[in-house]
Formats: structure tokens, sequence, C-alpha cells
């Protein structure tokens, strides 16, 4: 009966999102005739309900999976009953049908939190984003009920499910997808909210103020996604590397450059009425690029070590759907834009023109990635086969990354409408000092690259400028999203050091030694003491131990696995890591020849976790920023009441 | 210039459009064929594996269109091939092979069971050979024309429905 259940929960909310775009219609009317409040309430109403159903729907599928329910399709194909309780829950998200209904799930929650929390945004333009929303619904419903039902149930009913892929047996996969998906699809309030402003043509700084921590809201999931998906891949899949420039990365990474740069914008709208249609369309393309992501993912188009089911009938789906809600919101862009009238303009010198900038060079960065994602499509419409590596993304991305870095230390330094160059350099002689020095110490010392070495610099500098906002400031009474954009800001400085540390100053060895041998891996020297056998609860594994020393330090103790999976059968390789102030130790064991020796790969990867640490920083910056602004805009609406 | 700004967007995302759906409504052929299709055959010489049949000389392959198929008694897939090949035999094509990383025993053990469509097969027993052909995989069968030359490489194994496309080429390749 779950299963049913399920799936009635899912035609209801298709009904009510019917209905929710109809009342969205009469209450925009309404209001702009000065009546429909009885409509504008109940349309409210109707966007929670549908909300709370695709949350019912999606808390079945989870309860098939605990119950092992395997008379259900989606469950047979992922699960299996002996496996932990977290990753039969996991499960339920760990496989394309379970993923699309989170994903239609987030989307009515969100729309639901926008019914229920927005308070000071004028009616009509409020009921057209919730019938903006709740249209974007109807199609990714019809898509799950058309092309990826997932309560089909199987007869007759296998005795046992086939599990989940071992690789995805991780407690980083548990909340990694869900992480992502809030981030993704919360981006589509941003979107609602752009198509409901440009149908009233209602643009303008109220607009921006309620859409603000809603993009907020997003993009602190989708940083702390994309963070966690990273050091997810690092560990689990035992190369060592924590970013490839996979499609499926890259499907994550372009809605998170376009959200930043929304981000920004939108505060240049907020504050000063300034890029009006520049913020509309960022708050289309940001969407845009998670739906585009979820059709390159879903539809297997491109190639990808990510290796999700290719199916042609799916992929047209959601492109006809990406066709419809992307396409009609350029055009709605196209035929109201015009409408929007000019905002306040700023000279070149001034925190408007530094955010300007910083949207520009973005804008540059997602368009390297998105050209590079897509360029093998391109080429096969040529006939060529090829794929895009890593080169080209960091040849093309990496120095307009570095001139963002620059003009991140640069923009909060400025003072809004208009600055002088003159006391933009007196503020940022402290920092470019500070950057030089770093810069010239890493050449020094020796070894780096020098495109490491000034991204090291730029990082210092970054660093330093990042906290000048705090100086001469009563700091109790500093408002709290100041501190937002400063540890932000930090957390860029801090990530970048990270991801330059590792370029340039990681060690890999590998080698092939017997029981009682070493291997040197930068300042540490690894000894084999012994291959033995090993168990977990789902599968059995050997084990070898390394004994790490570097100088007179407590020994550290290493245990890498290779694991074997019975259901499915599958090896993985559990990479066993050792985090030190300084750097981290990663050793991973590989294949044995047979006459005692045994395959180890290790590296030394200094500073490697500040990548990470800074990640996490970045979205702490953004929850700060958050909570301020949800505070203050609380208190300006009890002033005005 | 403002206006066409501002359809831009709607432009370039209807030029991606047409060039996902593309990809889409035609999928990308993902297999690799060897280098050597329209070269002729690498000069190899290969000792014989089985002694009542000769070994593989590449200069000998000419005179008449032939099939050359690379093939292991360990690999599955080369027995669900096996029918066709015998099926091709009866049809007048010379099929010659190379068994890659394998013993006089093992593949005599697989003829018997599978039939014998072969006329000459050459021991490869490192995969040399096997990568001088541009092959990755067995089995795999290369078509020569009277020349000596290869005109296709045909991956996997050849299915039933393969055979009248097969003999076609091999008959315009006279």
């Amino acid at each position: 009966m779950i299963a049913e259940a399920g799936l009635a929960a899912l035609w209801l909310a298709t009904g009510f999102a019917l209905v929710q775009v109809m009342l969205a219609w009469g209450a925009a009317k309404g209001a702009l005739q000065g009546t429909g409040a009885a409509v504008m309430t109940a349309l409210r109403r109707v966007a929670v309900v549908q909300g709370v159903l695709a949350l019912a729907a999606f808390g079945l599928l989870i309860a098939l999976f605990v119950l092992s329910d395997m008379s259900v399709e989606l469950v047979v194909e992922n699960s299996h009953s002996m496996k932990p309780l977290i990753y039969k829950i996991a499960g339920a998200w760990g496989n394309h049908e379970g993923s699309m209904l989170l994903w239609v799930t987030v989307l009515a929650t969100a729309g639901a939190g926008v019914a229920l929390f927005e308070k000071r945004l004028a009616t009509a333009t409020l009921a057209a984003t919730l019938g903006a929303q709740a249209a974007i619904a109807i199609g990714f419903y019809a898509f799950l009920a058309f092309a990826s039902n997932p309560f089909v149930r199987v007869s007759p009913a296998p005795l046992d499910g086939r599990g989940l892929n071992p690789l995805l047996q991780d407690p980083g996969l548990a909340f990694h997808p869900p992480t992502l998906y809030l981030g993704y699809v919360g981006l589509s309030v941003a979107f609602s909210f752009a198509v409901g402003a440009l149908l009233m043509r209602d643009v303008g700084p109220a607009f921006a103020r309620a859409m603000r921590p809603w993009v907020l809201a997003a993009w602190i999931f989708l940083t702390i996604g994309i963070t966690a998906g990273s050091y997810w891949a690092y560990y689990e899949l035992g190369w060592g590397g924590w970013w490839f420039w996979d499609p499926v990365e890259n499907a994550s990474l372009m809605p998170w450059l376009a959200a930043t740069a929304l981000l920004h914008s939108v505060t240049v709208l907020a504050t000063r009425d300034g890029l009006r249609a520049w913020t509309v369309m960022l708050a289309v393309v940001a969407f845009s690029m998670s739906m585009i992501g979820t059709f390159l993912v879903r539809s297997g188009i491109l190639v990808s070590v990510h290796a999700f089911a290719v199916d042609p009938t799916r992929g047209g789906f959601i492109l006809a759907l990406l066709g419809l809600y992307i396409g009609g919101a350029l055009a709605l862009f196209g035929a109201r834009i015009g409408t929007v009238k000019q905002g306040a303009t700023f000279e070149l010198v001034s925190r408007e023109g530094a955010l300007v900038l910083n949207n520009l060079l973005l804008s540059v960065i997602l368009g390297v990635v998105f050209i590079g994602t897509l360029y093998p499509l391109v080429a096969q419409a040529a006939g060529v086969q090829l794929s895009i590596g890593a080169p080209f993304f960091e040849k093309a991305a990496v120095p307009v990354g570095l001139a963002l870095v620059a003009a991140t230390a640069a923009g909060p330094l400025l003072k809004w409408r208009r600055d002088q160059w003159k006391t933009l350099f007196g503020k940022l002689l402290a920092p470019v000092g500070v950057g030089v020095i770093a810069f010239a110490l890493v050449l020094a010392l020796g070894g780096a690259h020098w495109m490491p070495s000034l991204a090291l610099g730029l990082a210092a500098m970054l660093a330093v400028a990042s906290v000048i906002p705090l100086f001469r400031r009563n700091l109790r009474r500093t408002p709290l999203h100041i501190y937002g954009m400063v540890t932000a800001h930090l957390g860029i400085a801090v990530s970048i050091a990270g991801m330059a540390a590792d370029g340039a100053f990681k060690v890999e060895r590998l080698a092939a030694i017997s029981v009682g041998q070493n291997v040197t891996v930068g300042p540490y020297r690894v000894a084999l003491l012994e291959v033995r056998p090993a168990v977990g609860p789902n599968w059995s594994a050997l084990e070898a131990h390394l004994k790490a020393t570097r100088g007179d330090d407590t020994p550290i103790d290493l245990f890498p696995q290779q694991r074997f999976f019975a259901n499915p059968p599958t090896n993985t390789n559990e990479a066993a890591i050792a985090t030190l102030l300084d750097g981290q130790l990663y050793t991973v064991i590989g294949q044995g020849d047979g006459a005692g020796r045994w395959q180890i790969r290790a590296w030394w990867k200094p500073f490697v976790t500040l990548i990470w640490a800074g990640g996490f920083l970045i979205a702490l910056g953004g929850l700060l920023s958050l909570v301020g602004r949800v505070r203050r805009e609380r208190r300006d609406a009890e002033n005005d009441a | 210039m403002k206006r066409l700004l501002i359809w831009a967007p709607l432009a370039l995302f209807a030029l991606v459009f047409a060039l996902v759906a593309g990809g889409l409504i035609k999928p990308a052929d993902r297999t690799i064929h060897s280098a050597m299709v329209g070269k002729p055959l690498p000069a190899l010489t290969m000792k014989p594996l089985l002694a009542s049949k000769p070994g593989i000389d590449s200069a000998a392959l000419k005179g008449k269109p032939r099939l050359l198929n690379v093939f292991a008694s360990w690999c599955i897939p080369c027995i669900a091939e096996a029918p066709q090949l015998l099926k091709l035999k009866q049809a007048g094509v010379e099929i010659d092979a190379i068994a890659i990383r394998d013993t006089p025993e093992a593949v005599q053990a697989f003829l018997q069971r599978n039939g014998d469509p072969y006329a000459r097969i050459g021991d490869d027993p490192t995969g040399k050979a096997q990568i001088a052909l541009g092959s990755s995989g067995v089995p795999e069968t290369f078509l020569i024309d009277d020349q000596g030359r290869i005109i296709d490489q045909h991956i996997g194994d050849i299915r039933a429905d393969d055979i009248p496309a097969i003999l076609a080429k091999l008959e315009a390749a006279k």
C-alpha cells in the first residue's frame, strides 16, 4: 500500500500544482484591481499543501527502502536487506527516479516556504511567483509520472535486492545529493521571483530584497554540497584528486557561479536600485544552469565518471521541459525588460563598479565551464569525438579566477556610488604588501611553479584585505551581514591557499613493496607492516597496516583497504588518510603481484584540507549574512507596522 | 543594438537547445575504430598455434577477399560468434584467425566444441599482433580485400543479421 499511497500523493500534488497556477492567475489579477485577498490566502494554502504532498511522497519512498519492500522495482534495483540502515535511506535518492523525486520535493517545498514566509513583496508579484513555481513543478511531476515513476511494482517479487553501488555506501553520499539539490532547486525560487517580477513589471529594490534570502539560502546549500562532494570524491575514489572537471561536477559548479554573481548583483539592486535587467537575467540563468545540469546528468548525453543510465526518452522529456521553461523565461525577458526603467547609475570606481567586475569575471568563468562542458557535443555534431579535460579548464579559468580574487580583495574597500583610485590604493597598500611578500617567499623557498606561487600571494592578499572592513569599527555594532561577507571572503582566501599549496607542493609515490619494506613520500617514511583480511557489515577486505614516521614525531598507523562487496559484486579502494596540521598523508593499497609485493600509492598533500575548510567558511559566511539579513528585514517590517 | 542584446540570451539558448537536441537524437558512436582501416595489413608473421593448420604471414593474405578473426578460447562472446563464422565459411569465405594469449590445448578444445571455421590460426601469445592491427579486444574481425588491404573492422561478435552486410562488403572488394 505504501507505494500506491506515494503515487497517489504525487498525483494529488500535481493536481494542487494545477490549481495553484489558476489561483495565481486570479490572485495576481485581483491584486492589480485591489481585490482578491481571499484568493491570495487560498493560493498560499494550496502552495503549502502541494509542498506537504510532495514531502509525503518522498517520505513514503524512504519508508519503502527502510522496510526493504522488494515488490518495488526501485528498491530491488538499488537496495538489499542486509545493508546498514543509513544506506537504505540514502539508497532512496541514490538512483535516477528517487533523485528526481527529491528534486521535485525540494521544488515544491521551496514554493511552500515562499508561500509561508514571504510577507513584504507586492501581492501581485508574489502571486505570479507562486504561479511560476507551480508551473515548473507540473512539468517535473509529469516527468516523474510518465518517464520516471519511482513507485513501480514488480511481480513476482524477488527474495532480495541487487544492492547499492558500494562507492555510494559512504556517509558522505548520504548527505551530499540532498544538500546539493537544496541548492540547485532552491534557485528555482529566484527564477520564479524573476518571472513574477517580469510579469508584473515590478523589478526594483523590494523585489531584490525579497529574493535575496532565498538566493543566499540556496547558495549556502550549493556551497556546502560542492565542498562536501569534492571531499567525498577525494577520499572515496582513491585518486588523490579533489576536482576532476567532470561534466557532472561542472553541472554543479555552473549554478554556483551564476548564483554567486546573482548574490552580488542582487545586493546592488537592493541597496542602490542598480543593475535591474542584469539581476533578473542572472536569476533566470542561475536556475537554468541547474536545469541544464540536471539534464546533462540525467540524459547521459555526456560521458562522465558519474555513469548514470543513458536514456533518450528521459533525456528528450527533460529537454522539452528545459525548452519550455528556460525558453519561456528568456522570451518573457526579451518582451518585458524593455519596459523596466533603468535603475540608479554609478561611477566606475565604486562598490557597484567592483561588483559589476565581480559579475563579469564570474560570467567569464561560467562561460568557460559551459563551453568546455558542451564542446564535446559541438565536436560530435561535426563528426569528431573528443573530450575536454582539466588542462583546458585550468588554462582558461584559473587566470580569470585569480583576477577575481584580486577584485574580491578590492571590492569591499570601496564606497558605494563613487570613490577615488587614490583612497583605494591607500587601503590596498597593506594587503598588497603582504601578498607580494608571500609570493616572493614561496618563490624563494623554491620548488613551486610561478602560477601556484602567484595564487598563494593573492590568497594572502585577500586574507588581509577581507578583514579590513572590520577595521576601526565598533565590532559589537557591526551588522551581522558584514561579518558574513568578511567570513566568506576569508574562506575564499583559505580555499585558494589550499588549492595552490596542493598544486605546488604535493608529492606522489607509487611503489611495489613487500612487508617490512619502506617507501618515502614527502617528509614521511611509510613502512608496510602487514597485509591481512578484514570484514565489515556487508564487505570483506584486504587491509594493509602502514606505519608512517616523520623525524621524532609519534608514528602514525594507517589502514588502507581494498574492499570486496558481495551485493552487487564490486571492489572499492578505501584510502587511509592521516590529517595533520600541515597537510594530509593519503595512502592507498593496490594489487598484489602474487609474490609478496603490494602496490602502495602514497601522497603527501601539504595544507590540502584548507580547500574544504575554506569552502565551509564560505558557507558559514553565507549563513551569517542570511541570519543578519532576515533579522534586519524582520525589524524593518516591525517598524513599518 | 539594445534590442538585439535583449534577445541575445534567447537566441543563445536556442542554439544550445538545437545542439543538445541533435546530440540526443543522434547519440555519438563511441566505438573507436582502428587507425589501420583503409591501409594495407601490417607485416605480421605468426607461428602456427596448431600442428594441423598453418600460421599467419600477412604477405600471403592476398588474392581474394577474406576475414581475419581475432579470437581467444577464453572469450565468451567468441562462443556466441562461432555459428556465424561457420555460416560465413559455408558461404565460401576464407577465415583466418589470430588466437590471443592462448594455448594449443585450449584452442583445440574450443574448436571441437564450437566448430572450426578457420583456414589458418596464428599464435599471438603476448597480444603484440593484435596491437599492431589496432584491435583492442576479442572478438574482432577485420575485412581484408584481394590486395591485402584492411577495408573494415567489426568490433564485437558477429551477429546473424551482420552476415549479409559482411558478405556484400567482401563481394564488393573483389
